[in-house]
């Protein structure tokens, strides 16, 4: 019998405690295939987040840390610069990178930090139970917005991709999606040319993905899939945003 | 060994480099920032690192991440800025990360002010941010301890996987003293649970999430025998003339430097006055102040608060003794109210 599909080297055995459709399987799956095809599941120390993700250490086969709510780029930071030539990478959602840790993400980019950020955004609170978050839509109900999110009260959603590939520090930028097939394998390519950007010594990189929430959307996970195509691309474009492929 | 004048903050800083000191991340603050700028002159010579973080929070995180690596790492700020650091203080202890954590301390509440001030101490003595946990906390009393004080705080920091805080008043940190610098450390420790990549060995994590009860109450038990260990091995105080003392007055850090001082000259004056420093702030040094209630009749804490260590005096003194306190803030007694306060209590009560 020939092997046409495995688990890859760097996940663990461990089930997923993730929610039927949501899309942090893939994301999990495509990032530890790359950690694999560049051959960097040992020389790799991953920081993951307070959120859905926050077990994430119990799934990524290779050293990691658990990182207070918004502080992986922090705690990125300080191993990156003590151990340069590993590979760092935070894996964040988006109250944890974009509000809470707003101050952490940007400090990293402009300073350059030479780690890889997976920003997995599905616009909003999952683990706390369907609460606002900094990229939840306009219009959108969650459980503090229960009216739909207005502008004159909770203000506009963050653009993470666009707003850190103004900065200088930024040498990878770009916003993906895993609601389709192709969107997951351009999602893959993304993760690859970020940690090979990380690789090169380039400077900061980040890919943003746009991802499912169907528990909290209160959706099916096909639905939830349509939704993000129809309400979440609009607003948030796909693309790379900035790339740097030299000092 | 060479004797050189130097400020305390910049001996506390050279003494963190001779303990094999390899990251600096913190945060500019007054009275504390001069061991930043000496970390930011030093490291880029000693392929050490320095990052100025955006915020407390940050740096106490590269705390968290530089220590992970398993290298001598440090911060260094002062009352609003430990505040904010307490967060990350509360992930170190859990996550059992060594590392030192220096307060040159001020007056607050709030912004309060920035002359010297020991009002942190309930902040540095009960742990500081959520949780059960502790930090072991050194209060040096001149510029030779600062130094000295460094470079046993990363020894007992590896030897116990714990945070240890240095908490000095703003004072120490600004003024100068003839020191001895000390040999660099040449013994480290195993790190085993470092997070430097799983090449040859299984994947370490570190973390402080645990969702089941009885592994979360196991991890507390764990902790708290750790904290035996140190409160049977580590409590350190020194004690001056308290053996047949009527009077036993307890001060740490410079303030006991000047309360040292009015102890001498209230001897002179034929009143039975003794001393005790706590070097140790916690663990807290109970025995000699136990020891000592067996005699005294009364005790005194003197110290630039409001009255805080105190309160961990009447705990030793068990009702044994009356605890008298004298302090101010931002501004620390001199000898002469000292002593004025001294003989207050000795007329008083008839010494």
């Amino acid at each position: 019998m020939k092997v046409v599909a495995k688990r890859p080297a760097s996940l663990k055995e461990n089930k997923f405690h993730y929610c039927p459709g949501c899309t942090h399987g893939i994301i999990h799956r495509l990032v530890a295939e790359c950690l694999d095809e560049l051959e960097l599941r040992e020389e790799t120390i991953g920081i993951c987040p307070v959120g859905c993700s926050v077990l994430a250490y119990d799934y990524f086969n290779c050293d990691m840390l658990e990182a207070a709510h918004g502080r992986a780029p922090a705690i990125a930071t300080a191993i990156k610069r003590l151990l340069p030539d590993k590979t760092v990478f935070t894996y964040q959602g988006d109250g944890d990178l974009a509000s809470i840790g707003m101050g952490e993400i940007i400090h990293a980019s402009l300073r350059a930090e030479k780690i890889t950020v997976i920003f997995v955004n599905n616009t909003i609170y999952g683990m706390t139970g369907g609460q606002m978050a900094p990229t939840t839509l306009l219009g959108q109900v969650t459980t503090t917005s229960p009216y739909g999110r207005k502008k004159e009260w909770e203000g506009y959603p963050a653009k993470m991709a666009e707003l850190l590939a103004q900065s200088e520090g930024s040498a990878y930028i770009c916003r993906t999606s895993v609601h389709n097939p192709a969107n997951v394998m351009r999602t893959k390519k993304a993760i690859k040319k970020a940690l090979q950007i990380q690789q090169a010594g380039l400077g900061f990189t980040m890919v943003e993905i746009l991802s499912t929430c169907p528990t909290n959307w209160g959706l099916g996970p096909l639905d939830a899939l349509a939704w993000l195509e129809n309400n979440m691309i609009p607003y948030y474009p796909l693309g790379e945003f900035k790339v740097k492929e030299e000092e | 060994m060479q004797k050189v004048l130097m400020k305390g903050n910049e001996a506390l800083a050279e003494g963190a480099l001779i303990a094999g000191c390899k990251a600096f991340f913190g945060y500019p603050i007054t009275p504390s920032s001069e061991i930043a700028e000496y970390m930011a002159r030093k490291f880029p010579k000693l392929d050490g690192v320095f990052v100025q973080a955006e915020s407390e929070l940050a740096a106490i995180n590269m705390v968290y991440g530089g220590a992970a690596t398993g290298h001598r790492v440090m911060t260094a700020s002062s009352g609003p800025g430990i505040s904010l650091k307490q967060e990350g203080i509360s992930f170190i202890a859990e996550a059992e990360l060594p590392c030192l954590i220096v307060n040159i301390s001020r007056g607050g509440p709030g912004l309060g002010g920035i002359q010297p001030a020991q009002s942190d101490y309930f902040q540095a003595t009960r742990g500081g941010g959520h949780g059960d946990y502790r930090v072991i906390v050194l209060a040096p009393s001149g510029v030779q301890e600062m130094m000295d004080f460094a470079i046993e705080a990363f020894d007992l920091a590896d030897r116990y996987r714990t945070p240890v805080m240095i908490m000095a008043e703003g004072t120490l940190g600004q003024m100068m003293e003839p020191i001895l610098i000390r040999e660099p450390v040449q013994q480290f420790y195993e790190k085993p649970w470092a997070t430097t990549g799983c090449q040859g060995r299984a994947p370490n994590v570190i973390n402080t999430l645990h969702l089941s009860p009885e592994f979360l109450e196991e991890r507390n038990h764990h902790l708290q025998s750790k904290y035996d260990e140190i409160m049977r091995r580590e409590k350190r105080a020194e004690t001056y003339l308290t053996e047949n003392a009527d009077l036993v007055v307890v001060a740490f850090g410079l303030m006991a430097r000047v309360v040292r001082r009015a102890v001498m000259d209230a001897r002179k004056k034929g009143l039975k006055v003794g001393m005790i420093r706590p070097v140790t702030l916690w663990p807290f040094p109970d025995e000699p102040i136990i020891k000592a209630a067996q005699t005294a009749r009364r005790f005194l804490s003197v110290e630039i608060s409001m009255g805080q260590m105190v309160e961990d005096i009447r705990l030793a003194v068990a009702g044994k003794a009356p605890v008298d306190f004298y302090g101010r803030i931002g501004i620390t007694p001199n000898p002469e109210e000292i002593l004025r306060e001294i003989e207050r209590i000795a007329e008083r009560e008839g010494f």
